[in-house]
């Protein structure tokens, strides 16, 4: 029974690695579009490994902003993969080593998300769904990164493409499954006008750095809420 | 150093953060981070970032604010969002909206 089980949390991890490096492509296509080359795009991709950072890192280069801004507003997305870090330790304890790094490494939205959604009992679904999902995504990630910035570098204007618009499709899409609380919409609405208004007076990347404030802000001030959970409808790595 | 090289500087200085990052969250002792309103802030960064950076994404060429065939391409997309469409379905859809407003000279 316990490899039947087992079975079952190996698909998960496969078809939840798929899904995730499908998007790989865009992140691909649209760094080289942002200004990148494909060492630059696979550099990134390898040593982040975590979505949300690196479409992030690319929107702020390709709208002129300044590199530090970039890895700024990289830092700042990532860390929430500390707190799934925290979450995973307990499960992945002893661990040591050259082991815990590159388990670190593969601490991301999807792979929490697969293992803390095993029961809470069974230690070895949940270290299968975590190791599984880890290395699936950063395998078909990686791969499709690259595939999307070869691609990306063929097709000569990207806007002629529409990849601008697909650049604020993709944070849209990336925000979308973390709105469900009447909270998380205030803070969504509240960065993006102040967003939109540091727009025109300071320099490109300033914008979205401060409009974290505003999550800083709520986030001390709001009633209890439940701690961040990674989902697992289409989140990013 | 040239802009390529301050480029590179800034993929290796983020990959080392995002790595730093995930590994801190290994190693710290539970009760550091075991706060609500630290636990609920990192969430909100992460919403708040995402938030803004889809809007200038959409609505800004460099320090200009502007309306273009970006609008009607984040409309779709929201749109396919809510109809529950998968990730690159999204994006796809967004892409090929604003590519066929261009196409037409719209926007």
């Amino acid at each position: 029974m316990a490899g039947v089980k087992l079975d079952a949390v190996r698909q998960q991890a496969l078809s939840v690695s798929l899904a995730t490096g499908a998007y790989g492509i865009s992140l691909g296509a649209l760094a080289i579009a942002a200004g990148l080359d494909v060492w630059q795009t696979m550099a990134l991709s390898l040593i982040v490994f975590s979505g949300g950072s690196q479409f992030a890192f690319i929107g702020v280069i390709g709208a002129g902003g300044a590199p530090l801004a970039a890895v700024g507003t990289s830092f700042f997305l990532g860390i929430r993969n500390g707190f799934y870090g925290v979450s995973l330790a307990p499960l992945l304890r002893p661990m040591l080593g050259l082991r815990r790094a590159w388990a670190a490494q593969l601490t991301i939205d999807e792979s929490t998300a697969v293992a803390l959604a095993q029961p809470e009992g069974d230690r070895a679904a949940r270290l299968a769904g975590f190791w599984w999902t880890g290395t699936g995504v950063f395998v078909a990630w990686n791969l499709l990164v690259l595939v999307g910035a070869l691609l990306g570098q063929r097709i000569g204007d990207p806007t002629a493409w529409g990849l601008d618009a697909a650049a604020a499709a993709a944070f849209l899409g990336l925000v979308w499954p973390r709105l469900s609380s009447r909270l998380a919409q205030g803070v969504a609405a509240g960065a993006a006008v102040m967003a939109l208004a540091l727009t025109p007076v300071t320099p490109a990347g300033v914008p979205i750095l401060a409009a974290a404030l505003v999550a800083v802000i709520a986030g001390w001030r709001a009633p209890r809420i439940p701690p961040p959970t990674p989902t697992l409808h289409e989140v990013p790595s | 150093m040239s802009s390529d090289a301050w480029l590179w500087v800034a993929v290796i200085a983020a990959g080392v953060l995002a790595w730093a990052t995930k590994f801190v969250g290994h190693v710290v002792p539970q009760r550091l981070t075991d706060h609500p309103r630290i636990q609920r802030t990192a969430l909100l960064v992460t919403v708040a970032l995402l938030a803004a950076l889809a809007v200038v994404q959409t609505f800004s060429v460099g320090t200009a604010l502007v309306l273009d065939a970006r609008v009607a391409a984040i409309a779709v997309a929201a749109l396919a969002l809510a109809l529950r469409a998968p990730f690159i379905v999204v994006v796809v859809l967004a892409a090929a909206t604003a590519a066929a407003l261009r196409a037409m000279g719209i926007g």
